[in-house]
């Protein structure tokens, strides 16, 4: 078994919104996108044990141990002060987590659960822990039929695809927009290897879902939905697209001046993908 | 100053009740002007503090609280006090269950228990095609909401997986009336995915029906078999529970030093006293009042040795939390693990105390413990053993903190998951907690998913829009609104997060 451990932000044994079934979820703590309209931003950075949320919580349960944040979960009150008083959007509160817990996780919820996800952050960039975890469950008798499936932004290239796709049964990929300009403003980054990492994954057969957020005025407008039609379309027309709507729950700084992406904005790019000869178009179920 | 006179007129005068609501409401008023059974001071004690509780079943039982009769006997011979011959066809069954619903009478005075349909029509279904099986369910389905419009009025189907149990299932998720309530018996070896998936899509339509576990409650019964009726209540077919006493174990924790003083002193001497009101009114019913003299006794659609008496418990999280309190403990009951530890604890020790006392006119000679879910004016109490309403955890965690106790609660026992609007998109999230939950030892899957105008109250379903007009002062057609009604308002079920409180039944009119 190896010995790798993974920096998790958080576990749920209970999602209905990360894919197929019930799943066990981890997110995975750190991202390579930089997006101001993240709606976890806390999940992005790496702590590097400045102690500056220690003052901030109320019931001190973060101190420095040998020049590192330590943390005490049964005086924590999940009131998250911490969270606001990191400078780098980084989380004190990490579990670090090596397979053999995760396992012992998942077995204790076997029941309950059709697959595991992992997400993030940024999952990829803990790619030898989530390949070790995988190849863990796939080869665990008692664990065969629980799908493993990877929530990822697409950074990942494509010789890390060759790795981990073999013990993946499914990838759910954000396209952030299709603009370069628009891209970077809402990411930091080139989309570039987002939309390779696409028609890699679609080529192994296991892209089970691309999602594309809408932000209004950012990549809602009719070019950005007309290449969306076109990537999808290249990918097949049976591909799941699920449209998103930028929303404030979570958000930090001057993306919150942005608005709220409308359902009726939703639901007309829907039907533009569908009137293309997409089938399966996924919108929200609520708009909050 | 109080007159019952008064309180009659009221009845006789509200412009919101049916003239049969109003004759259920007067008959209840004239019942209670009787004295109650014999009871010993300090049990009238108790049950004028509320600490036992007889669920305001009246004051003069003169017929079980719930019965459920063997339908298959009529269906299979008739009925000569009824004059029925035995049903030829399908459409005679259906008339002939009809009739047979009009002369079974519960606590409400409507049926609780009309079958494992599924079971009893499927027999007559021969040369039906599936059109013409759904078109007549469908009839029937509309014909017991309007003419029996009680929530608690229940039917079953499954375990096995069958075209009147498709159709059912079809007409109810179309029609989404509040009566009747419906349960799958679920049995993994046999029933199938495809009945639990079909079974789940509705759930996530119309919170309908509820899910039995059918092999734990098979083994808890006999080969006659068992039926869910009203508040997800496990009964004997063919029989059913004489009465429904339940103990408010807030109350008991209260009267407790500490847990110890609970388990071993407090909690007894109520248990107690809660058995001595049990027999009370069992002997009524069995003594006085000549309720088994009835055809439903000598042309066997029941026996008089199959009614069990269940012994109910109410606010175990008030309790746990309470001790815990008292022992300077800060856990809470669903989230702490001590905390569930003390509940499995208090849980065990009920169970142990209920199979060690013998009643007479008993089925089995011992009553069955039960997780009571609740009445309207429950306020600030939670029902059964489940979590506080507003604190629940995710639904995982919820099942796993109460799965422990499940298996000590033969006559029922129900928590209710309520999942929010996102489950739409995803089904099989449903149908997987709901194995989840099954297989760690539930008893019973219950899943209310947010945005339903169809919800779950505790076991009986109510239409929120009905709910808003019986408060708009329109009235309602059926029976359980006013119940739900009473429970929104006092008890804000509409307002907070949505998890659906549970309160089953109300004392009486204008209380």
């Amino acid at each position: 078994m190896s010995g790798i451990r993974a920096t998790v932000s958080k576990i749920l044994t209970f999602s209905c919104v990360d894919g197929p079934g019930n799943r066990l979820v981890l997110f995975l703590q750190g991202c390579n996108f930089a997006c101001p309209g993240c709606h976890n931003p806390h999940t992005i950075g790496i702590c590097d044990d400045c102690g500056d949320c220690i003052p901030a919580c109320p019931q001190e349960a973060l101190s420095l141990a040998g020049g590192r944040i330590a943390f005490d979960p049964t005086a924590c009150d999940q009131c998250d002060a911490c969270l606001r008083a990191c400078p780098i959007s980084a989380n004190p509160m990490v579990q670090h987590l090596d397979v053999a817990k995760v396992l012992a996780l998942i077995r204790d919820n076997r029941d309950f659960l059709t697959g595991i996800t992992v997400s993030g952050g940024e999952a990829t960039l803990q790619l030898k822990f989530v390949i070790a975890l995988f190849t863990a469950i796939k080869s665990a008798a008692d664990l065969a039929g629980l799908t493993c499936f990877v929530d990822t932004n697409g950074h990942l290239g494509a010789e890390a695809w060759a790795r981990l796709l073999p013990v993946t049964d499914g990838v759910m990929l954000d396209i952030k927009a299709f603009a370069a300009d628009r891209h970077r403003l809402l990411t930091g980054r080139d989309n570039d290897r987002s939309l390779a990492s696409a028609r890699i994954v679609q080529a192994a057969g296991k892209l089970y879902e691309v999602r594309y957020l809408m932000v209004p005025g950012m990549n809602d407008s009719d070019a950005e939905i007309a290449a969306l039609i076109g990537l999808a379309r290249d990918l097949g027309d049976e591909l799941r697209v699920k449209l998103n709507a930028y929303q404030h729950h979570g958000v930090r700084g001057p993306a919150l001046d942005w608005p709220k992406m409308p359902r009726d904005g939703v639901e007309a790019a829907a039907a533009r993908l569908r009137a293309a000869g997409l089938t399966e178009v996924v919108t929200p179920v609520v708009y909050p | 100053m109080f007159d019952a006179n008064d309180k009659l007129r009221d009845i006789v005068n509200d412009p919101t009740l049916s003239p049969a609501q109003k004759a259920r409401f007067l008959s209840l008023e004239a019942e209670n002007s009787l004295s109650y059974p014999l009871l010993d001071a300090a049990t009238r004690a108790a049950l004028d503090d509320r600490v036992i509780c007889d669920m305001y079943e009246g004051n003069a039982p003169y017929k079980p609280r719930y019965v459920l009769p063997d339908y298959a006997v009529v269906l299979a011979k008739g009925s000569d006090w009824l004059e029925l011959p035995a049903p030829q066809d399908l459409d005679e069954a259906i008339s002939t269950l009809m009739i047979a619903y009009h002369h079974t009478p519960s606590v409400t005075g409507m049926p609780v228990y009309l079958g494992a349909i599924d079971a009893l029509l499927l027999p007559f279904c021969e040369g039906v095609t599936d059109e013409d099986l759904y078109r007549k369910i469908k009839l029937f389905w509309r014909y017991l909401d309007r003419v029996l419009p009680d929530a608690f009025m229940h039917a079953n189907i499954g375990p096995a997986d069958n075209r009147v149990a498709r159709a059912i299932l079809r007409a109810d998720v179309e029609l989404q009336q509040i009566a009747p309530n419906l349960t799958l018996l679920y049995d993994p070896e046999t029933s199938g995915e495809d009945l639990l998936a079909g079974a789940i899509d509705n759930i996530v339509a119309c919170s309908k029906p509820h899910i039995a576990n059918h092999p734990i409650h098979a083994e808890t019964f006999d080969a006659r078999g068992y039926g869910i009726v009203s508040c997800y209540n496990a009964l004997p077919v063919g029989g059913g529970a004489s009465t429904l006493v339940r103990l408010n174990l807030r109350e008991v924790a209260a009267r407790a030093q500490s847990e110890a003083d609970f388990l071993h002193r407090v909690l007894p001497h109520y248990m107690d006293l809660a058995f001595d009101l049990m027999r009370a009114r069992i002997d009524y019913l069995y003594s006085q009042s000549h309720f088994f003299d009835s055809f439903l006794v000598t042309e066997g659609w029941i026996d008089r040795d199959r009614f069990t008496a269940m012994y109910g418990v109410f606010a175990m999280a008030e309790a746990v939390d309470l001790l815990q309190d008292k022992a300077g403990q800060p856990g809470r009951y669903g989230h702490d693990d001590a905390a569930n530890a003390l509940g499995l604890r208090i849980t065990e020790a009920l169970a142990a105390r209920v199979a060690a006392e013998p009643l007479d006119n008993v089925w089995r000679g011992r009553a069955m413990l039960h997780a009571q879910a609740g009445l309207s004016t429950d306020t600030g109490l939670t029902p059964g053993i489940r979590i506080a309403y507003g604190q629940e955890p995710d639904p995982v965690t919820h099942v796993r903190a109460l799965a422990p106790q499940h298996r000590h609660y033969a006559s029922g026992v129900s928590e209710i998951l309520t999942l929010d609007e996102t489950i739409r998109a995803n089904p099989t999230a449903l149908v997987q907690l709901c194995k989840g939950a099954l297989a760690s030892g539930f008893r019973e899957f219950t899943a209310n998913v947010a945005g339903n105008d169809l919800v779950r109250v505790t076991g009986y379903m109510i239409r929120l829009s009905d709910v808003r007009r019986h408060d708009a002062a329109m009235g309602s057609r059926t029976n359980t609104t006013a119940l739900g009604a009473e429970a929104a308002r006092l008890t804000a079920i509409l307002s907070r997060k949505p998890r659906v409180v549970g309160h089953e039944r109300h004392p009486g009119y204008g209380q």
